[in-house]
């Protein structure tokens, strides 16, 4: 044997690498041909991804933009890019985009749904964000309050009556703890709350419409007359302006069809070509003017129709009043079955009353119907709602489940499993069939409302399953610290258990809000206007039935965007929540 | 493990045992369902000692000590902790688990709050101290299990016996009047162990009632004023340390000792 032993003398230099490690070609070897089968792959995907972008990119970059009809968007893509040209209609996305974001909601009230989201948002902001100033919390708590009256409209002292509810709950707490254990005065305080917006809130309401209503009749008597007037005149002379303009319109579109025949006998020549277009440029103008002549008339002949209404409302009014007086006396008298009956007649008379009151005593904003909502503004109301009140509930149904108490547990356990049993679909069909059966009769609930609930219910019981997920992973010991460092459950729970629960799971919950914000199309099975239904009623249309790639490409596209930042959301506050390994 | 625990003279000016009772334990009975894990355990602990729980593995001594601040209920007999009774008063538990400090095996830091939120977490919120008196004190104890420059990391970012101190820190930030140390040495790594047992023996001399599970016979002849060994849920000898060590009285005892000090 020779001699083991060796020392080194001088260390060695650090030497560049070789250049297949590193720079351009040292990537494409590791990432891409890091051996003939992954070479072969490689080859084979650009092969794949050169063969989509050829199929898609001429049907992207020859869209039409400007017409007015499926047929139009044909002509306009073969006379600016030849016959056998194929291209999106893109068209119809530029014409009824804003159908597609705000549905059927009254033209002239958009700021309200852009306003209210705008308020969502800011609520939102310093919960997502912790580096916003913390004093912006202090707005959160009275968005829920401003959002809906701003989408629903109606009058300026409903939310603050809500918010009065709340308060009196507050109050009602603070009082009787002093004087009973904690646990009671809770749902005293509860039912003094609902007590109060049952049977407070509505009474007050309509005596301060009533007191604002009979101080303005005869001011809005007379404005009314006035518009009743006046309107019909200049509806009519609008009109003549309008007939004028699509006969306009409707020769210059013959003489298009004309040009694009033409066109199409001669193969495309190069100044029939630049006819047909010109043509479409110039019908623009025109149509954009007669577009806009027939929204005026229409909100003058929607103005026109309320003034007369209301007057006819406030011209009855009297009548109806005295009818009800005589109704109440008779009352007194009636019994059995003639009693019901004029039970019932007044509560037809009181519903006349009260549309006619509350037109004239309304202080606040135009009421807007549930039934007119649609669009991606539907989609983001149930979305908004479902998300931000299904994790606090989910958080509650997870703790239930796990909970030592034997009633409770069951209960959770018992809802969770049916809610995930159960298709959404159904529980939809629930709310807007079922659920009236089994409200008392005359009550009306929105069927927004019930949707949102629904979805909300829905949402929770998934999210309670994924919260449970975060709370299985944490070690039994951090359950143990807290205790042993005397937390009671409530303050552990919330500052120990959740907060690693809820990071563990932010994958899993915001996977359950992107679903859910999914789900929100399925409400257009029981017909209301989600963007997908709203498609359906687009496509409806002569002019562009039969379009569906860029209807559902445009709508596919807003979900991502909606979608995908959700996603980068969760990835960034995963990073901005590592504290270094476990 | 017979070396021992630290090089310096121990100071045992302050180590003085009262004769009031920190801990009265009396016929205290424990099942895990069939399982009958504490079997009639007497104990009396007096505030100031120091007392070693040893045993072989699933003898109950962890049970027993974890049972002393509930987080084990016992079934059957009486603990009375600094005069209050266990039961399933919730507010007793609450009392008693503020006035006791408890380290674990596993030191269950909160991987989430930084080296100093762990350790004013406790004192805030159930103490209801003001902020910035609990960062005070609890950098005062920082700066005694000699870690106050890693106040603002994360215990992630900490070696093993550096979160074990950071974890007897954070129950001293109680301010408690009991101790338990429930194997506080056993996940460590070797190097490690001294610097926890070191923190330990500091707070033995400034006279901290002390309850430690743990196979560390050092420390045991060092600190404690008492070792008890425990076999098959019951207490089966207690003694001094010397006499435990130098002359132990039953078979199972001297089996025991035999074995973790005779390699």
């Amino acid at each position: 044997m020779s001699d083991l032993s060796y020392v080194r003398k001088e260390m060695l230099a650090e030497q560049s690498p070789p250049a297949t490690e590193i720079g351009i070609i040292g990537w494409l070897r590791e990432n891409l041909f890091s051996n003939w089968f992954n070479g072969i792959l490689t080859v084979l995907s650009l092969v794949f991804i050169y063969a989509v972008f050829s199929a898609i990119l001429p049907w992207l970059l020859h869209s039409s933009w400007t017409a007015n009809s499926l047929n139009e968007c044909r002509q306009q893509v073969d006379a600016a890019y030849g016959l056998a040209a194929e291209g999106g209609c893109w068209a119809v996305i530029r014409e009824r985009y804003l159908q597609l974001i705000f549905g059927f909601y009254p033209s002239d009230l958009y700021w309200r749904p852009l306003l209210a989201f705008g308020v969502a948002l800011v609520a939102l902001a310093p919960v997502l964000f912790t580096g916003l100033p913390r004093q912006m919390l202090w707005f959160s708590p009275f968005a829920p309050f401003l959002v809906p009256w701003l989408l629903w409209g109606g009058a300026v002292w409903l939310p603050l009556m809500v918010i009065v509810g709340f308060v009196l709950a507050y109050v009602v707490t603070r009082v009787l703890s002093a004087v009973m254990p904690g646990l009671l005065a809770v749902p005293v305080a509860a039912l003094a709350a609902v007590l109060w917006w049952l049977y407070a809130v509505a009474p007050i309401n309509d005596g301060l419409t009533v007191l604002i209503a009979n101080q303005r009749i005869d001011a809005v008597a007379t404005d009314m007359r006035e518009q009743a007037d006046r309107l019909p005149g200049e509806i009519a002379a609008l009109d003549s302006r309008i007939a004028d303009l699509r006969d306009q319109v409707a020769t210059s579109e013959a003489e298009k069809d004309a040009l694009f025949a033409e066109l199409e006998e001669d193969h495309g020549s190069e100044a029939a070509r630049q006819a047909v277009l010109q043509a479409i440029a110039d019908l623009r103008g025109p149509r954009d003017a007669l577009a806009a002549l027939e929204k005026e008339r229409l909100g003058l002949n929607e103005d026109l129709s309320h003034a007369r209404s209301l007057l006819a409302g406030i011209e009855e009014l009297p009548a109806l009043r005295e009818r009800r007086d005589a109704l109440l006396a008779e009352q007194r008298m009636a019994r059995g079955e003639e009693a019901e009956e004029i039970a019932n007649q007044l509560a037809t008379l009181d519903t006349q009353i009260a549309g006619v009151v509350d037109e004239l005593g309304r202080v606040g904003l135009v009421p807007v119907e549930s039934r007119k909502f649609g669009g991606f503004m539907l989609s983001i109301t149930i979305g908004l709602v479902a998300i931000t009140v299904s994790l606090p509930i989910g958080v509650m149904l997870a703790l239930g489940r796990q909970s030592n108490l034997f009633i409770l547990r069951a209960i959770c356990v018992g809802f969770i499993e049916f809610i995930r049993g159960v298709p959404l679909i159904t529980l939809l069909f629930v709310a807007s069939v079922l659920l009236n059966y089994f409200l008392p009769p005359g009550t009306s609930f929105d069927i927004i409302l019930r949707v949102i609930i629904m979805v909300t219910l829905f949402a929770s019981a998934y999210m309670a399953e994924v919260v449970r997920g975060g709370l299985a992973a944490l070690p039994k010991g951090q359950y143990e610290a807290a205790d042993a460092l005397g937390l009671d459950y409530w303050k552990a729970q919330r500052l120990i258990i959740m907060p690693q629960a809820l990071k563990i799971s932010i994958p899993g919950i915001v996977s359950t809000f992107i679903g859910i914000f999914k789900d929100t199309t399925l409400v257009s099975i029981i017909g209301l206007l989600d963007p997908l239904g709203l498609s359906n009623a687009i496509r409806a249309n002569t002019a562009w039935n039969g379009i569906v790639w860029e209807l559902y490409g445009f709508i596919a596209l807003m979900f991502f965007v909606f979608c995908f930042s959700m996603s980068r959301y969760s990835m960034w506050l995963e990073r901005k929540l590592q504290t270094g390994h476990r | 493990m017979s070396e021992l625990a630290t090089d310096r003279d121990i100071d045992r000016s302050k180590m003085s045992v009262s004769e009031n009772a920190a801990i009265e334990i009396i016929n205290m009975n424990k099942w895990y369902g069939a399982f009958h894990v504490l079997r009639d355990i007497n104990l009396t602990i007096y505030e100031g000692e120091r007392i070693v729980v040893c045993g072989p593995s699933g003898s109950g001594k962890s049970t027993l000590i974890r049972c002393i601040n509930r987080l084990e209920e016992h079934q059957a007999g009486s603990i009375v902790v600094d005069g209050i009774e266990l039961t399933n008063d919730l507010k007793n538990i609450d009392k008693v688990r503020s006035e006791v400090g408890m380290v674990f095996q596993h030191f269950n830091l909160f991987p989430h709050l930084t080296i100093l939120e762990n350790c004013t977490l406790a004192p805030i919120w159930v103490r209801k101290v003001p902020k910035k008196e609990a960062v005070e004190t609890a950098m005062h104890y920082l700066e005694k299990v000699k870690i106050p420059e890693q106040a603002n990391k994360y215990p992630g970012q900490l070696s093993g016996g550096q979160q074990q101190r950071v974890a007897i820190a954070r129950s001293l930030c109680m301010k408690p009047r009991i101790m338990l140390f429930d194997e506080p040495t056993s996940a460590l790594d070797p190097e490690m162990i001294k610097e926890v047992l070191d923190t330990m023996i500091e707070l033995a001399e400034e006279g901290m009632t002390m309850i430690c599970v743990t196979h560390e016979m050092g420390f045991a002849r060092q600190v404690a004023n008492r070792v008890i060994f425990m076999d098959q849920g019951q207490i089966v000898e207690q003694n001094e340390p010397e006499a435990f060590f130098n002359n132990p009285q039953s078979d199972r005892t001297k089996l025991f000792l035999s074995q973790i000090l005779g390699h």
